[in-house]
């Protein structure tokens, strides 16, 4: 109604002050048209408010106090921060949590890709095999860990059967989950396994999307398959690897509910990680504002790593 | 020693066959231009010569090898493709420099070919740059850049002007003719432009279905091409086509047409002719044998009044194609600028058939040739 009328009004004004109340109408427009937008994006917004950003900053502000979760809130300064140092568990699962992301990011974008380029050939059953790579993304992780569980049982499992039909000395068996040398190698396989289908996807994608004339000009350049991967195939899927690096390594350092369900953390702290130890602190031992540092430390870990990926993409 | 030899050579996909035997020979350093619609089997059977795409049948023989299973990059080939085909990530100087670098040859000869060949496509001072920073033209050229370092025996040219606007086609076209004449090597292009064609090459290979329909120099392909196909495809605008009988009077043929008379030429050969008597068969004259006025340097037996009706005149600025109707066809003739008409005056024009067409209506095959 506002704009009709004020479209009148200039219309009937003399011609000097036309012009103005037309700039006023052109930007009484674009308000209004922000407003519709808003009110979209408000109720969206909303639920990321209450139940995302809140618990965010009020998590910041916890890092700062104590706070058992019943009784009241009081100021500790930064006796959280200081007591980072002096907890070897803090400690412990901070170098597990970098460990499983420095394997597990780089094995499982290996698999992906080499998945994904076997299952872009043209061979035999390739929709069978791709959903069978898919299906571990999307099975339920309590129902596969459990399976896991079983497959590499030290004692009765198939895995060190097989080893042991090949020659391995029994009491040279790896103990999986229930060894401290191997239970971190465990959970890394289990993740790996159960995520790179998801990535190899994403890796198809990128391969369907790379120009068939590079690689013809390559044949005639001289290159071998192993050249043509180096020079065309991996600059070509830069920009996925860029994507699917940052998605891995931020998937990797909130790991939490993989390790949850085969070894909990143990044996002693062999797979204890960041996302555990906030958890131990905060719904074990009531400790919430300690447990707020932990997450605010492995908040900036997060945000430094994602940060130094973008900008050496953008200098690629 | 780069001499081309197609034999037999075919291509099918199961039961689908996109290009049936071909035989052709392709001299060394010559420039020969595969031309035809799309889908005609041109590129196909570029494809099979640069290794990129697998023979079926026949035989393939560069310098008088076989080469039907040795690889591309065993060929002594480069190529050129539609979309250039230029590693992104790379700069305009790694481009170029690559295939060589894969041959391990020392750096310095790289670094030597590679400055030629900017110098002589006039890029050296792109040399830094990555595709994506270049414009259209700036590409094509280095494309034929990289194609250049390795002193390839032949190039092979897949459409190379048709991502460019009119005006740089026109430059480009001059700049790869000159290019050939400098390089020394058998050129082997591609398009569906007969334009291209006319202007580069030494002789035409006219595709159609996966066929050869005709191999030869441009103006031959003009002034005697072997069927309709040939004589539709090449000039523009197309050569004009009209049903006729021929009937003899006295010592000479007339070809009839809705009434017109249009007078054989004497150095038709006669007995290619005489079977074709009192038979229907189809008249080809190029709009360029139209005329306002009878032309001085024609001997008159040869030209035949020809009055039709105006439709249309696209001026051209150096010339005007007039679109007229005789005996219910649509036909163009080439007029000077200077002509004077309206749309639904009767033109008399004088039509000059010493270059006249003769095809079989059921073949479509010259009757002349």
């Amino acid at each position: 109604m506002s704009i009709s009328n004020s479209t009148i009004a200039a219309g009937d004004a003399p011609a000097a002050s036309r012009r103005p109340s037309k700039v006023l109408s052109r930007r009484r427009r674009k308000i209004q048209s922000a407003l519709v937008a808003y009110s979209f994006l408000a109720p969206n917004f909303l639920g990321f408010a209450v139940f995302t950003l809140g618990p965010i900053l009020f998590a910041f502000v916890l890092a700062f106090m104590h706070w058992d979760g019943s009784n009241a809130i009081t100021f500790a300064g930064l006796d959280n921060f200081w007591r980072l140092f002096e907890d070897k568990v803090f400690i412990a699962a901070f170098w597990n949590t970098i460990i499983y992301t420095v394997v597990s990011v780089p094995a499982t974008l290996a698999c992906a890709l080499g998945l994904a380029i076997l299952l872009n050939q043209k061979i035999f059953g390739r929709d069978f095999f791709r959903t069978a790579m898919f299906f571990p993304y999307v099975a339920s992780l309590v129902a596969v860990a459990v399976v896991w569980n079983m497959i590499f049982n030290p004692e009765m499992g198939p895995v060190n059967m097989i080893l042991y039909t090949l020659g391995l000395d029994p009491k040279d068996m790896p103990g999986w989950a229930a060894d401290r040398h191997w239970a971190m190698v465990t959970v890394i396989l289990f993740g790996v396994w159960k995520s790179m289908g998801y990535y190899m996807v994403i890796y198809l994608a990128g391969l369907q999307g790379i120009n068939s004339e590079l690689y013809e000009a390559a044949d005639l350049d001289g290159a071998n398959s192993w050249q043509k991967f180096v020079y065309v195939t991996v600059p070509q899927l830069g920009p996925t690897t860029f994507f699917v690096t940052v998605m891995l390594t931020i998937q990797s350092f909130k790991v939490f509910d993989q390790i949850y369900m085969i070894t909990q953390g143990g044996p002693g702290t062999s797979t204890l990680v960041l996302v555990y130890h906030i958890y131990n602190e905060a719904f074990i031992s009531w400790d919430l504002g300690y447990s707020s540092m932990i997450a605010l430390v492995l908040f900036f870990l997060v945000l430094a790593v994602t940060v130094v990926q973008f900008r050496r993409q953008r200098e690629d | 020693m780069a001499s081309i030899s197609l034999k037999k050579l075919n291509k099918s996909y199961g039961a689908l066959t996109v290009v049936h035997d071909i035989d052709l020979e392709i001299a060394d350093k010559e420039f020969i231009i595969l031309v035809g619609p799309s889908g005609c089997g041109k590129s196909t059977t570029l494809r099979m010569i640069a290794g990129l795409e697998e023979i079926s049948g026949g035989e393939l023989q560069i310098g008088g090898d076989l080469m039907n299973d040795v690889p591309s990059k065993d060929r002594d080939i480069a190529m050129v493709f539609q979309n250039y085909a230029l590693y992104p990530h790379m700069t305009v100087y790694k481009n170029m420099a690559f295939g060589l670098q894969l041959r391990k040859v020392s750096r310095d000869f790289i670094d030597s070919q590679v400055q030629d060949a900017a110098r002589i496509l006039d890029i050296t001072h792109l040399l830094n740059r990555k595709p994506k920073a270049l414009s259209g033209g700036q590409r094509q050229r280095v494309a034929l850049g990289r194609a250049m370092v390795r002193n390839p025996a032949v190039f092979l040219l897949d459409e190379p002007l048709s991502n460019l606007d009119a005006k740089l086609r026109g430059t480009m076209r001059a700049e790869i003719t000159k290019l050939h004449k400098r390089l020394h090597a058998t050129f082997i292009y591609v398009t569906h432009d007969q334009i291209e064609a006319m202007t580069m090459a030494d002789r035409i290979v006219v595709m159609k279905d996966g066929h050869i329909q005709q191999v030869d120099t441009p103006q031959n392909l003009y002034d005697r091409p072997v069927n309709m196909f040939v004589a539709g495809f090449i000039g523009a605008p197309q050569m004009n086509m009209m049903p006729s009988v021929i009937e003899r009077r006295g010592e000479r043929y007339f070809a009839l047409f809705d009434g017109r008379e249009l007078p054989l030429p004497a150095h038709f050969d006669r007995s290619r002719i005489a079977p074709y008597e009192g038979r229907d068969l189809v008249i080809g004259i190029r709009p360029e044998n139209f005329h306002e006025l009878p032309p001085a340097d024609i001997a008159p037996e040869n030209l035949a009044p020809f009055s039709a009706v105006m439709e249309l005149a696209e001026p051209m600025g150096s010339e005007i194609h007039l679109n007229i109707i005789a005996g219910g066809r649509s036909l163009i003739a080439r007029v000077s600028p200077r002509f004077r008409g309206a749309i639904g005056d009767e033109v008399k024009l004088v039509v000059d058939t010493t270059n006249m067409q003769l095809f079989d209506r059921q073949t479509e095959r010259s009757i002349l040739y």
